[in-house]
Formats: structure tokens, sequence, C-alpha cells
């Protein structure tokens, strides 16, 4: 045989962030699921490294221990700062999720809206600054404007995390082009936040050059989460393969697949 | 009046960090928790000697699903 199932270079290349390799190029948001069990089930389906948490006021009620459950994963921890809305409120979660988890990484989020939940690009902008002076592994989760994501990047960010579509909307990536512009207009990894709905979407950012994926809402409020996690794990391994690959130019007409040469004259 | 959590609390200027984790069933060694005291984290290392002044503003928080 000359065809192998076994794994190849291409399907395997590392992401690297700040250093650190993954070799899953999925990342799982935590939010959303219905229980820990299938959250935990859902880690292991995805394959993923690298897992989000938010910081929030501690429940005394509350059942079971998510930190506890994430180190029973073997998974890293990448804390975000949802919910903060300016700059400060931002910063001061950042310190607080080092502190609470004796990591440097920071996945940054300042929104500006409440119905879009879109980046307020300027406090995103000055917190990215701040944190990166600070020493923080900054990972910013952003709009797909290619001149911000060079902002970003150029005050020291470790990685852009541009949306497809607003958070938890499912409506996949409205902007593919811009997102193609952004991908060359930095040279950090980019991590395709926000938007996934579904495999397809996922498979289509890596095909555009993305280095990685980042769903949470498409797998944990799924019907099925495990299934979608282990779809949104296959797809982002097609579609690195695909982007490698270099797919063929769309062309409006059709061109043969087969020769005519040789061909019978009846 | 200390406001814990953002509610108010029976709390008393003096008590430490390490007190206010004890009222919340929290060990000294509990993973995933930072503790802010009017908008400044108090890292872990001064739990036990960081006093509360008057009218502080304390926020226990811990990893919760998210993102």
């Amino acid at each position: 045989m000359a065809s192998s199932t076994a794994p190849t270079k291409a399907d395997t290349d590392p992401l690297v962030i700040a250093g650190r390799t993954l070799r899953s190029r999925l990342l799982l948001g935590t939010g959303g699921f219905p229980s820990l069990e299938l959250l935990a089930a859902a880690i292991r389906a995805s394959g993923s490294e690298l897992v989000t948490v938010a910081l929030r006021r501690v429940d005394v009620a509350a059942r079971g221990s998510l930190i506890d459950v994430l180190a029973d994963a073997g998974v890293e921890l990448l804390p975000n700062t949802a919910g903060c809305h300016t700059a400060r409120d931002a910063v001061l979660t950042a310190r607080l999720a080092r502190e609470a988890f004796a990591t440097d990484w920071i996945k940054l989020e300042v929104i500006g809206d409440e119905d879009t939940l879109l980046p307020d690009a300027p406090e995103l902008l000055r917190a990215a600054e701040e944190l990166v002076d600070e020493g923080f592994v900054v990972l910013p989760y952003t709009t797909d404007d290619p001149v911000l994501a060079r902002r970003l990047q150029d005050v020291g960010c470790a990685a852009v995390m541009p949306l497809g579509a607003p958070i938890g909307s499912g409506m996949g990536l409205r902007n593919p082009y811009n997102l193609a512009l952004l991908r060359d207009a930095v040279h950090v990894p980019v991590v395709l936040d926000a938007g996934i709905g579904t495999a397809s979407d996922a498979a289509l950012a890596m095909e555009l050059g993305c280095d990685a994926v980042m769903a949470a809402s498409a797998i944990s409020r799924a019907q099925d989460p495990v299934r979608m996690a282990r779809a949104m794990r296959h797809a982002v391994q097609a579609g690195r393969l695909a982007h490698g690959a270099g797919r063929i130019p769309r062309r409006l007409y059709a061109t043969a697949s087969t020769s005519a040469e040789g061909l019978a004259e009846l | 009046m200390i406001l814990l959590n953002g509610e108010r609390s029976d709390l008393r200027a003096g008590e430490t960090v390490a007190d206010v984790l004890a009222r919340l069933g929290l060990a000294l060694n509990a993973r995933g928790v930072a503790v802010a005291v009017d908008a400044e984290v108090v890292p872990r290392t001064a739990w036990e000697t960081f006093a509360l002044p008057d009218d502080a503003r304390v926020e226990v928080l811990t990893a919760m699903q998210g993102g």
C-alpha cells in the first residue's frame, strides 16, 4: 500500500504561541456546558489542550469544582476577562486571574456593546498595551479589522483572536475576505474566535490560514456536545491539511478532469 | 461597613483576608482563588497579614465556566 492512514507531518504540525507548543489547534471555551461531566467528556473528545475559564465571585453553594475537573483533564488554562467593559476592569481582572491560576496567559476581552458583544477597540488596545508591559501573554478577542489586529500585534500581543461573527451567534464567518486580509496583515498566530456554528465553519477558518479555532457555544450548546467536539477536532485538522495542500483556483467555467486525448471517434 | 462580594457583611476592619476566606469555608491553599480589596489584588502571600481597612470592598473570586 502506497497510502497510509498514519498521521503525517502536516496532520500534526504543532501550534506555537509565545513559546508554548500545542498539538491541538482547537481551543475550547468552557461556557454553556450543562454539567461538568459533559464538559470533561467534550474536552476529551475535542483533543483541546487549552481551555478558557472566567473569574467570578465565589459561590459557597456551588457543587463540583471546575478547577479540579480541568486539572484532571490535564489541560492548560486560558483565563479570560469576559464581562469587562473598560481597560481598567480588564487589567484588574487579568491580575486577579494571574493570582488565581498561576498563569501569565490572558484572553483579553473588552466589550463595547451589550447587544453584539463586539470589542471596544480603543479600550482593548489600551488594556493590551498595559498587560504586555506587566509581562502578560495577551491573546485579545478582536474584530476582523486587519489594521486593529496589526496594532495589537505591534503592542506585543502573542496572538490575535478575530471574530467570525458575534459571540454565540453561530453565524459562521461573515467576512472571510477580511479574515484573509487580517491573516496576511500579522505574523503572530491568528485564532478564529466567536461565531463558529458547526464543523464546516471551523474548517473554513483553517482553510483561510487561521492557525487555530476557538469554539465554545458551538460545542457546549449543541444537542450532543461530545459528538460536536469530535466533529470540530476533525474539521480543524481537515482545514489545516487543506490549507497546507493548496486549493485549486476558482474558475467560472469547467475544466475537464479527463483528457480528450485518445478519445474514440464514434 | 465592609462589603464582601457586593453584600453587606459583619466583617470588621482589622480582620485579615485569611479571616474572610475562613468565613467562606475556603482553605488558605484553595486552588483557583484570588482576592481583591478596594480594587487591588491581595497576593496569596499576604492573605494572613493583610488587614481589612474601614469600609473595605472585598471581592473573592474563583474559576467559573466561561468563554
